[in-house]
């Protein structure tokens, strides 16, 4: 979707705010939010790529104001009552009104160890032809789904070169709608900053993005 | 703290009671339901705050510079290289690191959201989770740069990888001059978190 999440290139955010020595968390709730998001989702419900769309479609006037860890809060709502395991009025009298979906367990604190250090694999194991090898010219399709991508406005319509080929991966446009993993060449693609941004860009610089073999056609 | 850390505090102190009785409320209303267990989140932060940080990513640079064979296995399969270190998961699963060269210097964002390796360097910073990095790193990276105190030469090539998948991006930066005689574990003291992100020199 066209969203104020897809923010790069844009002007007026004013200048990038520092802090020496800054905690992992600033307020305990926002470390509560980290958790809570890590613990549900590993309840199975929603794929990382939902649970980012769930962000995204967070209205601008909210997302925009928001903190990082607001807009976590924020799309979790949304994902555990979508998912059904909350309902609107559970979310909003926070009292429970009906027992959570039969054979759904809460994720263990001894699992967490594991959990964290083996993470998932996003790359797929089926073989899918490569549509593109490194130096190929291709094009970024000029493309607006109004559901999740991974596609920025930025690069839409730009000539690059594929850098790299990374692999066969799940493809999030799909995945985030729950369409499945739609496997496919995941490629690192080099677009030159002039070609983005116009003849004042400094003429040796480049922007790299990993884009999936449906966001591009041959050059 | 920074101007950007008083400002938020002052201008946002009402929303900060209000979020934290949310998540307050929504912690319960899980638990009471058996959703989440409450020491679930408990090692969770803790693993978070004590295990994984940048502290991670410096031990894997400081041996790619003193041992060229493991900055060749870096170069080949990133993920399998810094696992050899201990270090890998959620966050990290598909790695790959970016070298800086006298020619070329290396930068990393997430202008979608905000992706960061977090078995190598923990959770991001607040600055690199800001609309203004962001949006500005991929249309005006000298200019952010030097905001950075990081001035380069034109001839330098700058080279911005935006975390469009679910590749993450370590930035090896140059190994400074005068550290010839240096133990492994002394350059590792020497690398700070935004020279593997790019936005720092060492």
């Amino acid at each position: 979707m066209n969203g104020v999440h897809d923010m790069g290139g844009m002007h007026g955010f004013g200048p990038i705010e520092r802090e020496e020595h800054e905690p992992v968390f600033h307020y305990r709730w926002e470390a509560r939010t980290f958790a809570l998001r890590q613990a549900c989702g590993a309840l199975g419900k929603w794929n990382i790529d939902m649970a980012r769309h769930a962000n995204e479609r967070l209205r601008p006037e909210e997302y925009l104001p928001a903190t990082y860890y607001e807009r976590w809060l924020s799309g979790l709502q949304r994902l555990l009552v979508e998912s059904g395991l909350l309902t609107p009025s559970e979310l909003a009298g926070g009292k429970s009104e009906k027992p959570a979906p039969a054979g759904l367990v809460a994720f263990p604190p001894e699992k967490v160890e594991t959990a964290v250090r083996t993470g998932r694999n996003y790359r797929v194991d089926t073989p899918v032809p490569a549509g593109f090898a490194a130096g190929a010219r291709v094009i970024a399709r000029n493309i607006n789904p109004t559901g999740a991508t991974r596609l920025p406005r930025y690069v839409r319509g730009k000539h690059g070169i594929v850098d790299r080929d990374h692999g066969v991966f799940i493809f999030p446009d799909a995945n985030a709608a729950g369409l499945g993993p739609k496997p496919q060449h995941l490629y690192s693609v080099r677009f030159a900053a002039r070609e983005l941004w116009g003849a004042d860009a400094a003429p040796k610089d480049c922007v790299c993005l990993d884009l999936w073999e449906d966001y591009l056609d041959p050059a | 703290m920074s101007q950007g850390h008083d400002h938020h505090d002052h201008e946002e102190g009402s929303r900060f009671s209000d979020v934290e009785l949310r998540v307050k409320a929504l912690e319960s209303l899980l638990v009471e339901k058996g959703l989440v267990n409450p020491e679930t989140l408990d090692k969770l932060i803790d693993t978070f705050e004590t295990r994984l940080g940048p502290r991670n990513g410096a031990r894997v640079v400081a041996r790619a510079w003193v041992d060229a064979t493991y900055r060749q296995r870096l170069r080949e399969d990133a993920s399998a290289a810094i696992a050899e270190l201990g270090y890998s998961g959620m966050q990290g699963e598909h790695m790959v690191v970016v070298e800086n060269t006298p020619q070329v210097h290396n930068v990393v964002v997430c202008t979608l959201c905000s992706c960061y390796p977090w078995p190598v360097l923990g959770l991001p910073p607040v600055w690199y989770k800001s609309n203004a990095y962001r949006s500005r790193v991929v249309i005006d990276p000298r200019g952010v740069l030097k905001e950075f105190g990081v001035e380069l030469p034109a001839d330098v090539e700058v080279r911005v990888w935006d975390s469009t998948s679910e590749v993450r991006y370590l930035v090896l930066p140059e190994r400074p001059a005068g550290t010839e005689g240096m133990s492994e574990q002394e350059l590792a003291a020497l690398v700070t978190r935004d020279s593997m992100i790019g936005t720092g020199r060492l």
